[in-house]
Formats: structure tokens, sequence, C-alpha cells
């Protein structure tokens, strides 16, 4: 017999008390070899920012955990390094991703997504995940080069709405 | 009634802030197992006194000190083990230690609000605080927030993933905020709400408070 889960509640507008850690950004230190930077901004179903949003990053077996609040702009920032593919529970290869965990005042569970990388076409291809996706909805899971810095923005709600995984 | 059935909707629009943050598209059901990969370890050391937030500064802190105390399960009812709990409050008069909190109610130079501890081996933790006060959130005329104390847990599998809130037992204000209301069935709200515990009260120094929170396990059945 199973025992009922705990149900989920919004982090709220204050948890900067309690969540945020100092350089949680800095998945591995800004500047080391083989680092990349992350940019994004968080929007919300009018394509206003999102400043009161906590991102978290996990690479499993690669790093270890990144967390990042939005600032007044709805902006973010990760340093880590990239993932190598990584299998699936029924053994396919997955492309190289980042799991990427939303947290915001209006959000009364979080949400769940992947970042991609832009430099794997055929990986992504052949991704399990992507390939569950509608292919028009696809591009929102992927980064974009951007003069040295892989961009990838959030929206929550809309016509470009990110596409988030049932957790 | 599945795990998801008793969770909170993205979109409740008694809460005003999720009309536009909540996903109007469906969700991507993902192969079953496909977040059962190990939970992140959380990346900082803890302190001795990070489970007691009334030790952080040179005086007491003022409001009624209490003790938190509680086990983390996953569903299968096993000890949560080793895991970081980490909490954060309004202090005893309903005020934020945050710039956004614009509640004209007073902060206290003895009390940041903040705390982490890890379960032990039979999933245990434990957190000396102040009771929180309730505060007002402008989400409708009228609108106060129920005293809570909110929770961060990672648990054993990237599924496990929780932030929730705790609420005392009593407080009329529960029935009348949309945060706890959008849980759509009554055992799912009384989940979140603590008890009052004379077992674990400390006599002539704290009352206590008992809350035990489950995880969701993997979601995948081992063959
Ligand atoms: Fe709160």
């Amino acid at each position: 017999m199973s025992a009922s889960i705990t149900p989920s509640q919004t982090v709220g507008p204050f948890f900067g008390v309690g969540l945020p850690f100092e350089k949680g950004e800095q998945i591995v230190p800004a500047g080391s070899a083989g680092s990349i930077r992350i940019e994004g901004q968080v929007l919300d179903g009018h394509g206003d920012p999102v400043p009161d949003a906590l991102l978290e990053v996990w690479q499993p077996e690669t790093t270890g955990l990144g967390r990042c609040r939005t600032d007044a702009e709805g902006a973010f920032n990760f340093v880590t390094v990239k993932p190598g593919p990584s299998p699936a529970p029924d053994g396919q290869l997955q492309a190289p991703h980042l799991n990427v965990t939303v947290f915001a005042r209006g959000l009364l569970r979080h949400l769940v997504t992947r970042m991609y990388f832009p430099d794997e076409a055929a990986a992504n291809r052949a991704d399990p995940v992507l390939n569950l996706v509608e292919p028009e909805r696809r591009s929102t899971l992927v980064a974009r080069e951007d003069g040295g810095v892989l961009r990838f923005d959030i929206q929550l709600q809309g016509e470009r709405e990110t596409v988030f995984f049932v957790i | 009634m599945s795990e998801d059935e008793r969770e909170p909707p993205y979109l409740y629009p008694d809460y005003v802030g999720t009309r536009l943050r909540a996903p109007a598209k469906p969700l991507v059901q993902l192969p079953n197992g496909f977040h059962d990969f190990p939970a992140p370890l959380f990346p900082r050391s803890l302190a001795e006194l990070d489970h007691d937030l009334t030790r952080r500064h040179s005086g007491d802190p003022i409001g009624e000190r209490i003790i938190v105390s509680g086990r983390v399960l996953d569903s299968d009812g096993r000890p949560v083990r080793g895991t970081i709990v980490e909490v954060w409050q309004a202090n005893a008069a309903g005020r934020y230690l945050d710039q956004d909190d614009q509640h004209p109610a007073p902060l206290d130079p003895n009390f940041s609000g903040a705390g982490r501890c890890l379960t032990d081996a039979e999933g245990r933790y434990r957190f000396i605080t102040i009771k929180p006060g309730a505060y007002p959130w402008k989400n409708h005329r009228n609108a106060w927030r129920p005293a809570h104390i909110h929770f961060s847990l990672f648990g054993n599998v990237f599924r496990s993933r929780l932030v929730t809130q705790m609420y005392f037992p009593g407080d009329p204000l529960m029935a009348r905020d949309p945060i706890l209301q959008s849980i759509p069935d009554q055992s799912g709200r009384e989940r979140l709400v603590s008890r009052f515990d004379p077992e674990t009260t400390v006599p002539e120094w704290a009352l206590a408070y008992r809350w035990d929170i489950v995880l969701r396990g993997r979601d995948a059945t081992p063959f």
C-alpha cells in the first residue's frame, strides 16, 4: 500500500531569503576551461518578464546543481559544461541536454523542461524526447548560438510557449 | 487517485498569479522512468546551526519559539535519508526579509527566516524557529495568507522534487486561501497542515508541531 504524496505549493515571491546561494549560477567557475555560458529570459503570457522565478539546472553525472533567480528583466544565466549524450531508461541514446526546472510566484507546481544544443542537429533529430514533441514546437527546446553565448528563453504561456514535460 | 490528481492545477484563476504564468498548451508525457534519474545533490555544505532559525544573530527573535519536525518518506513508505530540507518564512509579524515585501510590519534584526537540515537515517528532520505571522498579499480584497513555512526538498530521484508550504492547525485563514484551496481534494489539503505535538514539545521552552512529507518515488517498477 503506497502513501499518498504531499501536494506542491508555489515557491511564492519571497524565496530569495531561502533558496538562492552564492554563485549558484556557476555550476563550474566562470572562465574555466570548457565552460559555456547560457543566458535567457523568463516571460509570461503577455510576453512580460517574470522577475520572481527561480531556475535550477541539473545534469546527472556531469556536474552539481545550478540555481539562479531571475532579475527585474526576467533574465537569468548559468555557467556550466556541455554534457555528452546519455542513455534513456529504454537504452536509446539521448542528445546532450540540460534538465531545467522552473519555480515562480504563480506556479502552483514547478515546471520541467530541457535545453538542447544547436550544434547537435543530427543527435537532436534522433533524440527520443524531442521526437515526442510536435515538430513545430521542438525549436523551443533548442538554445541558439548568440555571439559566444547560448540563448535559451522560457515562455511560460502563449504562442511560442516552451514545451514542458509531465513530471 | 493518481499522483497528478492530488496536485494543484497550473491554472487556478482564483490565484491571480497563475493566469499569465500557467502553461496553456498540453504538457508532454515522457515514457515511464524518464524522470527516475538521481536527484540533484546540494552543492553546498551545511553548518551546525543551520536548522536553528532562532540562533543566527546576537539576540533572540521576537515571537513564539516552536519546534517543527517530522519524517520524509517516499510513496512506498520508505524513509528518505540524507536529503536536504530547505525552509524559509516570514517573521512573527508576517514580514519577510525581502526588499520586495512591502507589508508595513516590522523587520526583526534577530530573524532572517531561512534554515536547512539533512534528514537522518530514519528520514527525520527538525527545525527550531518562531511561529510565522499571517500577511496580506493583494490577490483579492482583504487577502491574507495563513501562517505558513515554505519547504523545498529533493528526495532520491528527479521526479521527487517538491516545493510546498506547511500550515498550522486551526488557522481560520486556510479556508479562504486560494493557494491552499487550489489542491483539489480535502485529504490533499490536510496533508499540508501540521499537527500540534505534545510529545515533541519541550516543557518550559517551546511548543512543537509535527509534519510528515511524502515524496514521489520512482515511476518505473524495476523488473
Ligand atoms: Fe510565504
